[in-house]
């Protein structure tokens, strides 16, 4: 069984070399086998937004390395940077960060752009990609036209188009009611069960971190808790 | 490519806001209006100029006394010659105009080179009266060869005679229109005397032709305030009591002689005339010269404006690299997303400088066509055939993309430079 995400020994620290030198993670290791559905929980202030920056690569380790599907992110160039998120990496917000005057169907194709896809194909596959989320009706709609779960929806099929190996997950309910976040989360179940996603899910949520197959919690830079919910055998 | 993507973003964009977007281009649109009507105007200016001084015959020689510029003068002093302290504003007097005698020896130096001289002396504006009927006139003294290398046709009567050069007649050509007025027909005109009631003396003139108005052409033949009455040179010189002097006198080259060279003999010719002349001196032009001169005037006059209207396109990208870094802090979470999704730094910067550039476009465009529509106007307004020119209009498009995209690097540096993580945060 093969880890899509190697961590070793992770510290970050900010304001390096000044008087308020600041240390958020202070080593961390973590390993997450593809196909996981795991979950990082923590309070505020935990260090568990910077971990998911360094997960997403948008950030650097100050030391320790990082291996994400067998790159070594720590020697990768800020264009390979890009390129490693646009084609390793769904990322899903708690805000959606969907592109505003800009319709759901061309907010799903934008990774492709990126990544260079001919026009008919990414269209093609933006328009899988929303029957796979229940947004098809949708496609031409702008995000303010869009409630709250559907946007959500739609970044979760536009975190999916280049088919990443992970699919981060910062607080994804967190701005949605109780009953379309629960739509969200099945989402997220069946994107692993039928695609066998890796996902990683940032949450303060005990609840939502229950539903996944294992639960990270981490305090004051460190982890502090490894619960093993189900072990899973991945293909 | 990105690029068709990027105009399609950026049009979506300037949609999105269309009043920021229009106050932005003002100051193109102003910059490239005024560059553009000034161009028309300018090409409009220069060709008619150029066809009207053709139409003057190219083998001319003008030859005028002129004052002295204060440079020459200057140099010739260092020269280490005497000369009496020149005024800047010296007032002609009679040992400073071409005499006839020079003119006849100049005819006799040069005979070979030289088809027809052509003098002519205005006497003034007065109004013309026959039996109560009154009209203004313009009287311009002339010789034989003021008709050589200006030709009238005649319609009614005769020219002027050699009689009534040498006799100093009161004899006189009149226009077509201006009989018409006059007399009825032009038939009628003929052979009538009319009385002239000048500035400070009244004469009688006797009709021996009539001339046809529209072949009135050239400089010499421009009347301002009357109908041009033509009269022999020294009945002219009688009338204004002027002496037998000159201060513009005209040559026609010979067919085959080269202009350019006939105007260097004679202006070496006034050269020992003028010489203790401290005030004025003898300039000869011709055609080619003219034009070059009236070229670089216009030039001069288009060159300063054009650099008033490179301020105002200077200011209009400050607006548009202002509105940009606007657009840029505004979409800051935006290229948050962007980022995260992939795009590479040197796709942001590609998007928004797209963004400026087609800003600054489509103020190009818009301040094109005012600009045209303004020149075409003010063209018809002076008279002359609007001629835009092709030129200006490329290189005002490209100045105005040039404008965005040296306006908007700045800011789309600025995007692009943006920390992902910062610029998803901020709120």
């Amino acid at each position: 069984m093969s880890s899509i995400i190697r961590l070793e020994n992770i510290v970050k620290k900010f304001y390096i070399g000044e008087p308020n030198e600041l240390e958020i993670l202070h080593g961390v290791s973590l390993e997450v086998k593809e196909g996981e559905f795991l979950s990082i929980v923590g309070p505020s202030g935990s260090g568990k937004s910077t971990l998911m920056n360094l997960i997403g690569v948008l950030d650097r380790p100050t030391s320790g390395s990082y291996y994400l599907d067998g790159i070594d992110v720590e020697n990768a160039h800020d264009n390979e940077l890009s390129d490693i998120r646009n084609q390793k990496i769904g990322f899903v917000f708690q805000t959606y960060n969907l592109i505003s005057k800009t319709n759901a169907l061309r907010n799903v194709e934008l990774p492709m752009l990126y990544a260079g896809v001919p026009k008919a194909e990414r269209r093609k596959r933006a328009q899988e990609l929303l029957e796979l989320v229940e947004m098809s009706d949708r496609a031409n709609h702008l995000p303010e036209e869009l409630s709250g779960g559907q946007k959500q929806r739609v970044a979760i099929a536009r975190a999916m188009a280049n088919d990443p190996a992970i699919i981060l997950a910062d607080e994804p309910t967190g701005a949605l009611d109780t009953k379309t976040g629960r739509l969200v989360m099945d989402l997220f179940h069946k994107l692993n069960e039928e695609q066998h996603k890796t996902i990683v899910l940032i949450t303060h949520s005990p609840e939502l971190a229950e539903e996944t197959d294992r639960i990270i919690s981490i305090r004051d830079g460190n982890i502090v808790s490894e619960v093993v919910k189900r072990e899973r055998q991945v293909l | 490519m990105l690029l068709g993507e990027n105009i399609t973003l950026a049009i979506t964009s300037l949609k999105s806001n269309k009043m920021r977007a229009l106050l932005t281009m003002l100051g193109i649109i102003i910059g490239i209006a005024a560059v553009i009507a000034i161009f028309t105007v300018g090409n409009s200016l220069t060709i008619s100029i150029e066809e009207s001084l053709q139409s003057m015959g190219s083998n001319d020689v003008y030859v005028m006394v002129s004052e002295r510029s204060q440079e020459h003068d200057y140099s010739q002093k260092l020269d280490g010659a005497e000369y009496a302290v020149s005024d800047s504003d010296a007032e002609m007097t009679d040992a400073d105009y071409i005499t006839s005698e020079m003119i006849q020896e100049m005819y006799e130096r040069f005979d070979d080179d030289i088809y027809a001289i052509n003098i002519s002396h205005s006497a003034g504006r007065g109004t013309a009266e026959y039996k109560n009927t009154k009209g203004k006139v313009s009287l311009t003294g002339t010789t034989v060869g003021y008709f050589i290398t200006s030709p009238i046709d005649i319609v009614a009567g005769s020219m002027l005679s050699q009689q009534d050069y040498n006799g100093q007649r009161m004899s006189c050509l009149v226009q077509e229109d201006f009989a018409k007025d006059m007399f009825g027909d032009v038939k009628e005109a003929v052979g009538k005397v009319m009385d002239v009631e000048l500035e400070d003396s009244n004469i009688s003139l006797t009709i021996v032709g009539v001339y046809k108005s529209a072949s009135a052409s050239g400089m010499g033949m421009i009347s301002f305030g009357g109908s041009t009455v033509y009269i022999p040179l020294q009945t002219a010189m009688g009338i204004t009591h002027s002496k037998d002097h000159f201060s513009t006198i005209r040559v026609s080259a010979a067919v085959g002689v080269d202009t350019e060279q006939l105007s260097k003999n004679i202006k070496s010719f006034y050269e020992p005339y003028y010489r203790n002349n401290a005030d004025f001196e003898v300039t000869v032009m011709t055609l080619e010269s003219m034009i070059a001169m009236l070229t670089s005037m216009l030039d001069t006059i288009t060159m300063a404006i054009s650099i008033v209207a490179g301020i105002a396109l200077l200011v209009g990208g400050i607006g548009v690299m202002n509105i940009m870094l606007v657009s840029v802090t505004e979409r800051t979470r935006e290229i948050g997303t962007r980022k995260a999704l992939g795009a590479k730094n040197s796709s942001i910067r590609a998007q928004f400088i797209v963004e400026a550039i087609i800003i600054c476009l489509i103020g190009g465009i818009i301040g094109l066509i005012l600009g045209i529509t303004a020149g075409v106007i003010l063209s018809n307004y002076m008279g002359y055939p609007a001629m835009p020119s092709i030129g200006g209009i490329i290189i005002s498009l490209a100045f105005s993309m040039g404008i965005g995209l040296f306006f908007g690097y700045f800011p789309a540096n600025k995007a692009a430079q943006m920390n992902p993580i910062d610029a998803l945060r901020y709120e």
